[in-house]
């Protein structure tokens, strides 16, 4: 016995579609940006593990100098980035949705339990909500990141003005590295959040465009 | 209505939804990327780059904000970027600062490194930052714009811009009234305690820490007041022409 369950609300469905391609958009116009003066790399002392990026990613990408069509392109997209991130964050907080997303501390812990579920290294669940623990912290995770986002970019793009804030996130240059690993951040969310949608199957895709999805239930 | 008809009711209308509204975002990105440059850049970008402008000067520029000052022995070496504007050999004995205040009469005053150099002398130790993402910690020293003006273009706070341009007009700025007359922009004649140096823009520049390095102008030939806005060499390249810090 199946029914459908209402999962995910009209203005959870608007923003998550509508924040993809703002948020596409707005990396790789930061790629563009970032290009002339891509300072940053893993790697310890004069060893380097990883520069970002090779010259082989900005040629492929077509990245290379367009640093001014990239500040324009992003000082454009920005305003629709701030105001669709607010809306959803006003929505879940007037709405209650938060209590579904925010983590507990318990959370912490069985977030590992999770995460071995689905490494195949553990065979059960812990009790979960409409999110899992893991869940939770990521999309809690990401809210947390579009709003640093939101204060770097800002402290970078009027440093002068906002030079308190700037102060405050350890400088320009500082701040300029901190926009750019919550960067890097949206990528590996990206990258865990494809796999991980693809694993739960077309069920659980839909139902960020329906916003229902069948589920079982005991009995009958 | 079942639950099978529903889900199929549903499914229908939202992916049509969705198709819809990523038709319509490629649409828009298409629309946009294929308007009519201004300046290099599609002019609608343009267009929110203005409002980008009067939205952060509204809410952020004060002259109370000022770049913060560093120690002085923070100070770091800085290199040559940009030669526009400096590509002749400049005699300084034959220099000359050409000023044309605002207004009617608009009468040319021809000035020397003596006139600039008799006005009080300030010094900064600020980050000096370049629109391709660096910083640097440099000390500049020299007058204040806003006395400058005060005294060799009495009146001339009234114009909306000030345009500067090379001896050789090859490299031109325009600069907003108000972020001309912060308190932190000179005309600077000294860096790091030196006599500026060729490359860096002898014998006077432009030191407007409100704005990127591209509008940190080297080589000042002429300052002119006015309320149309000056032409500014990067802007025509497809760089925001407020390009405020």
């Amino acid at each position: 016995m199946r029914r459908l369950e209402y999962k995910h609300k009209l203005v959870t469905r608007w923003a998550h579609w509508v924040n993809f391609p703002i948020l596409a958009i707005m990396i790789w116009s930061g790629l563009l940006i970032y290009w002339s003066n891509d300072v940053y790399r893993i790697g310890l002392g004069q060893f380097t593990l990883f520069h970002f990026f090779p010259d082989a990613v900005y040629s492929a990408f077509k990245l290379d100098h367009q640093l001014a069509f990239g500040m324009a392109v992003h000082f454009c997209f920005m305003w629709l980035f701030a105001i669709n991130g607010l809306l959803y964050f006003l929505y879940t907080v007037f709405s209650g949705e938060w209590r579904e997303l925010l983590p507990s501390p318990r959370s912490f812990r069985e977030a590992i339990q999770v995460t071995l579920y689905d490494l195949k290294l553990a065979t059960s669940l812990p009790p979960q909500g409409k999110y899992n623990a893991a869940q939770k912290i990521a999309y809690s995770s990401i809210i947390v990141m579009g709003f640093g986002s939101l204060v770097t970019g800002l402290s970078i793009y009027r440093p002068v003005q906002v030079h308190w804030l700037t102060s405050l996130l350890g400088g320009y240059k500082m701040a300029r590295f901190e926009h750019f690993w919550l960067t890097m951040g949206y990528v590996a969310f990206f990258v865990i959040h494809i796999a991980q949608v693809i694993r739960a199957g077309w069920g659980n895709f839909q139902s960020i465009v329906t916003g229902v999805e069948y589920q079982e239930v005991a009995g009958e | 209505m079942n639950s099978e008809q529903e889900m199929k009711r549903r499914t229908r209308r939202d992916f049509l939804v969705l198709g819809a509204g990523a038709a319509t975002a490629i649409g828009g990105w298409e629309w946009l990327m294929h308007s009519p440059e201004q300046d290099g850049i599609p002019g609608p970008l343009r267009h929110v780059l203005g409002l980008d402008r009067r939205v952060t000067r509204g809410l952020l520029f004060s002259d109370g904000h000022l770049a913060p000052e560093f120690p002085r022995d923070r100070v770091e070496p800085i290199i040559v970027n940009g030669d526009y504007g400096l590509d002749d050999e400049l005699d300084l004995a034959e220099w000359k600062l050409q000023v044309t205040p605002y207004g009617a009469a608009r009468n040319p005053v021809s000035l020397n490194m003596d006139d600039i150099r008799r006005l009080p002398k300030v010094e900064h130790t600020f980050e000096f930052k370049c629109i391709e993402g660096w910083s640097k910690v440099v000390n500049w020293a020299g007058a204040r714009l806003s006395d400058f003006t005060a005294r060799h273009a009495a009146g001339s706070e009234k114009a909306r811009f000030v345009g500067l341009e090379t001896p050789d007009k090859e490299y031109f700025v325009g600069v907003d009234m108000a972020s001309a007359l912060h308190p932190q922009t000179l005309l600077c004649y000294e860096m790091n305690g030196k006599p500026l140096e060729a490359g860096h823009g002898a014998p006077l520049r432009l030191i407007i820490p409100v704005k990127y390095g591209i509008k940190n102008l080297k080589r000042i030939g002429q300052i002119v007041y006015q309320d149309t806005p000056p032409r500014d060499y990067w802007a025509q390249e497809g760089y925001d022409y407020y390009a405020g810090l």
